[in-house]
């Protein structure tokens, strides 16, 4: 059995340490918020935070997770919505919304690492999240409207 | 008289059923042959969009929401008659029922452009209606729930409100004309209220008139306007579900490979190491493949990964070579139909030929489903576009009557046409049946969705024409594809009847007049698989015949968007490209960049696109893109603009790097590495103008599509002086 720090429980599963963290919160945990799209890091719907950093959770063993997760579902705090979510509603970024926890997770770990990014950082962080129905314009003004409020 | 009163007179008897603790809206079928889709609860033959009950309001939308904003757009037709406060309005997705048949998809599938709104075209649309009916065709796509639901959904909301009206005058002794309704409740002159709820009851019992008028737009307080989503919030928390998200007691999950080469056999298999895999469950026999069954979905793919196996061969050994021979063949041989003829071809002085391969779909959400077969009941959660075929062959194939499914349409991860597949549906009523009475979670791998995709055919193209004057002076396009009808009706089983028009489509209804114009249509021979795929055929043909009008207007040494413009009879396709220059500033280009247009009249909307290059040392980079459309009304500004720019974002990704290749009789791409959408570094900030010319109001998913490849492709041609007649352009030139 791994126990694990997920959105600020421990909690714990069965499922063998070779199991990648995606399909251990998806399948064994019932936190479906996070996705899969293609399993070889190359489309970033399964992107979670370990310990504030954005990972590829396809891709991450969960014997091998050192540190607490956050995933989409834990991402609004105490006040409510995290500054991205809100901004995401107020941009009305999501058409199908499948690749939306993704995107939302990797601008989480980018505004952490750098919260005033500039247009060609936040490009460059967002690269590798697909979005199959073309949201991009409204994902960076969502960024940039939600680093702005987090600026105060 | 329009088409729409026609309707209206014809078939919409408005009406009220009682429910348990509440009331429905709706209108009866025109002949009430029809089955009710809420049986059991009283509604005989309504067709129901709006419930009022003790807890609210619920809007039912009879079409699925696959990121289009269509539940938004269709609950706000209701409210906007009903008076509704916006932010208390809930949507769900109607149940699988012939009675939310869309008229609307049939009818453009007659053989009549749109545009073409004579006689013949309208009767012949209208002949279709009612079969339309009667097939029970509940279908998301070909960009109609709009036009569709335009009607019937804000004559359900007016009829609820004269319903409710009457009952509060009843309760109060009131004459209606004193009643007003806003927030969901109807305002008494004292300035009481009484709230729809309160009301629902007695609202049932109320008689009720002819279908009331609708409010004329001017009167609109929500539609016209940007609308937030209704389901945004839940795609912004992680909390919408789709099929993939559904998760029951004891449930086990499932994944699936087919022969790789489509349709060929599955000869024998040895799941022994499988099934030792650690969560290793099952593995079980599928049409032309087998599931691999375990604790967790990652278990299901590796254990099938260690499934030996035996593949048939397939009968035909496709490759590009031979997809290329059979369009050459098509086009060598007679036309199986003709979009346009006028004048006649003789002597042209410009010939070319232009190729574009097969796509696929990619949703972000690869296929899947969630079934559960218990007690002779079989319950179903999937993302579909076509949920009455769906309940179907889902109990077929778990082998229950149609009536002993419950069926349930979730959020779509993308749909594109995908989504009105059978296939994965019915192999997880299969799975469900090999199963029961433990609940099955069927998820294809990314692998296994590109490899069995039904895809947008290959096509090809010859041009043949002259200019004068500035002008085209005659004009052949002869276009050729695999038949997507042939290949659908195979697997559904009905019959192709007559020409394919989607290999036609977009090429023929351009609205252009040259003096000599022939247009042609030549069927190749439909060897793998071939779908719907977002603007069906225009998103071969706008890449003909608008990169074809580029050429031609280079060899006229005349502006290409004056020339386009110059030579169309139809006033709003001359306003969007007006519109595109203007936005675009189009005469006005930084030194070392580039613009190039593209234009396409379908689904009835004229959308012009201009995207502006760069040559930088990386290479070719797209620095701005600008779309203008005119789908009649606009109903929801941010909706349309997020459509389009979508729609567009779709086509730039195939024109630019977008192919799926056959090699032995397999697609040779499997994920997102080797078949790669745009990404977000390499998409141009984009500026959408709507327009709104007032005619017939259209659908907005697709139209966005078709103009993007020649955009981009005629830009290129601006920058480089290179002509590139064959997709996808990174075969001939690089991309930052
Ligand atoms: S599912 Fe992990 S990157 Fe695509
Ligand atoms: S919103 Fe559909 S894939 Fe991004």
């Amino acid at each position: 059995m791994i126990t694990l720090a997920v959105n600020g429980q421990t909690l714990s599963t069965e499922l063998p340490p070779e199991t990648p963290l995606l399909w251990v919160l998806r399948d064994g945990l019932g936190l479906t918020g996070t996705k899969y799209g293609c399993g070889v890091a190359a489309c970033g719907a399964c992107t979670v935070l370990v310990e504030g950093e954005a990972v590829r959770s396809c891709q991450l063993p969960v014997g091998e997770v050192n540190g607490a997760v956050t995933t989409i579902e834990g991402l609004a705090g105490a006040e409510g919505l995290h500054p991205l979510q809100k901004a995401w509603v107020a941009e009305q970024v999501a058409q199908c919304g499948y690749c939306q926890s993704g995107q939302i997770m990797q601008a989480a770990g980018l505004l952490m690492a750098n919260p005033q990014p500039s247009d060609a950082e936040i490009l460059e962080a967002m690269d590798g999240n697909l979005c199959r129905c073309g949201a991009y314009p409204r994902i960076l003004a969502a960024i940039k409207a939600a680093s702005a409020a987090m600026a105060g | 008289m329009g088409r729409a009163g026609k309707i209206a007179r014809r078939s919409f008897l408005i009406g009220s059923a009682a429910l348990v603790g509440g009331v429905a809206f709706g209108w009866y079928q025109y002949r009430k042959e029809l089955p009710n889709p809420l049986q059991g609860q009283g509604l005989g033959a309504l067709t129901p969009y709006v419930l009022i009950d003790a807890s609210g309001v619920t809007v039912i939308a009879p079409r699925a929401e696959m990121g289009q904003g269509t539940h938004t757009t269709l609950a706000a037709l209701v409210a906007e008659e009903l008076d509704l406060d916006w932010s208390a309005v809930r949507v769900l997705h109607g149940p699988p029922a012939q009675a939310y048949y869309n008229g609307s998809l049939l009818r453009e599938g007659v053989p009549f452009a749109p545009l073409d709104q004579g006689w013949l075209a309208e009767t012949a649309r209208d002949a279709m209606d009612v079969p339309a009916r009667f097939l029970g065709l509940q279908v998301t796509g070909g960009s109609t729930s709009i036009p569709d639901g335009f009607e019937k959904m804000r004559l359900a909301g007016a009829v609820a409100r004269l319903a409710l009206i009457r009952a509060a005058a009843r309760r109060s002794g009131l004459v209606e004309a004193d009643l007003r309704t806003e927030g969901g409740r109807v305002l008494l002159p004292d300035g009481a209220s009484l709230s729809y709820a309160e009301l629902a009851v007695e609202a049932a019992a109320v008689e009720l008139p002819d279908p009331p008028e609708l409010r004329p737009s001017n009167a609109w307080k929500l539609l016209g306007k940007s609308l937030p989503r209704t389901d945004m919030a839940a795609k912004s928390d992680g909390s919408a579900r789709y099929a993939c998200d559904v998760r029951l007691p004891g449930m086990v999950f499932a994944t699936v490979r087919r022969n790789p080469a489509p349709g060929a056999a599955l000869l024998r298999f040895d799941a022994k190491e499988a099934l030792a895999f650690p969560g290793g469950r099952d593995v079980l026999p599928l049409e032309n493949g087998f599931a691999a069954v375990a604790e967790s979905s990652w278990a299901a793919m590796q254990a099938l990964d260690l499934v030996q196996v035996e593949w048939a061969a397939p009968d035909v050994a496709v490759d590009e070579a031979l997809i290329a021979a059979d369009l050459r063949a098509a086009l060598d041989g007679a036309p199986e139909a003709t979009a346009r003829e006028q004048g006649e071809i003789s002597a042209p002085e410009f010939e070319a030929e232009y190729s574009v391969p097969h796509q696929a779909h990619a949703t972000m959400e690869p296929m899947g489903a969630a079934a559960w077969l218990q007690d002779g009941r079989l319950q179903l959660w999937a993302g579909t576009q076509f949920p009455t075929m769906a309940l179907a062959e889902a109990a077929k194939a778990a082998g229950v009557a149609p009536d002993a499914v419950e069926f349930h349409t979730e959020f779509m991860g993308g749909g594109f046409g995908r989504r009105a597949e059978m296939d994965f549906i019915r192999q997880a009523a299969s799975l469900a049946k090999a199963l029961s009475p433990v609940p099955v979670l069927l998820s294809w791998s990314r692998e296994e969705d590109m490899a069995q995709d039904m895809y947008r055919p290959a096509a090809m193209a010859r041009v043949r024409a002259s200019v004068a004057d500035g002008a085209v002076s005659q004009f052949h396009l002869a276009t050729a594809a695999g038949s997507i009808i042939e290949s659908l009706a195979g697997r559904f089983g009905f019959p192709a009847l007559g020409p394919d028009s989607s290999i036609l489509q977009g090429a023929g209804e351009q609205p252009y007049d040259f003096p000599n114009y022939l247009v042609t249509g030549h069927r190749a021979e439909t060897r793998v698989p071939l779908g719907f795929w977002r603007s069906v055929g225009n998103s071969q043909n706008a890449f003909f015949h608008d990169c074809a009008l580029d050429e031609l207007a280079h060899l006229a040494g005349v502006d290409p968007l004056l020339f386009r413009m110059r030579q169309m009879t139809h006033l709003p396709s001359i306003q969007v490209l007006e519109a595109a220059a203007e936005i675009s500033n189009w005469g006005a280009t930084a030194p070392g960049r580039a613009k190039g247009v593209g234009f396409c009249y379908s689904f009835g909307v004229p959308v012009a696109e201009v995207v502006e290059v760069e040559d930088t040392p990386q290479g070719i980079r797209l620095t701005g893109a600008w779309i203008a459309a005119d789908p009649g009304i606009a109903l929801d500004p941010s909706i349309i603009e997020a459509q389009l720019s979508g729609g567009m974002v779709f086509g730039l990704s195939a024109a630019m790097q977008g192919a799926i290749t056959f090699a032995q009789g397999r697609v040779e791409q499997s994920n997102f590495w080797d078949y790669e959408p745009m990404r977000m570094r390499q998409c141009p900030p984009i500026t959408v103008k709507i327009l709104q010319s007032g005619g017939e109001i259209r659908g907005i998913g697709e139209p966005g599509t078709p103009p993007a490849a020649p955009a981009l492709a005629n830009a290129i041609f601006a920058l480089t002086g290179k002509r590139i007649r064959h997709l996808p352009l990174n075969r001939e030139v690089r991309f930052a």
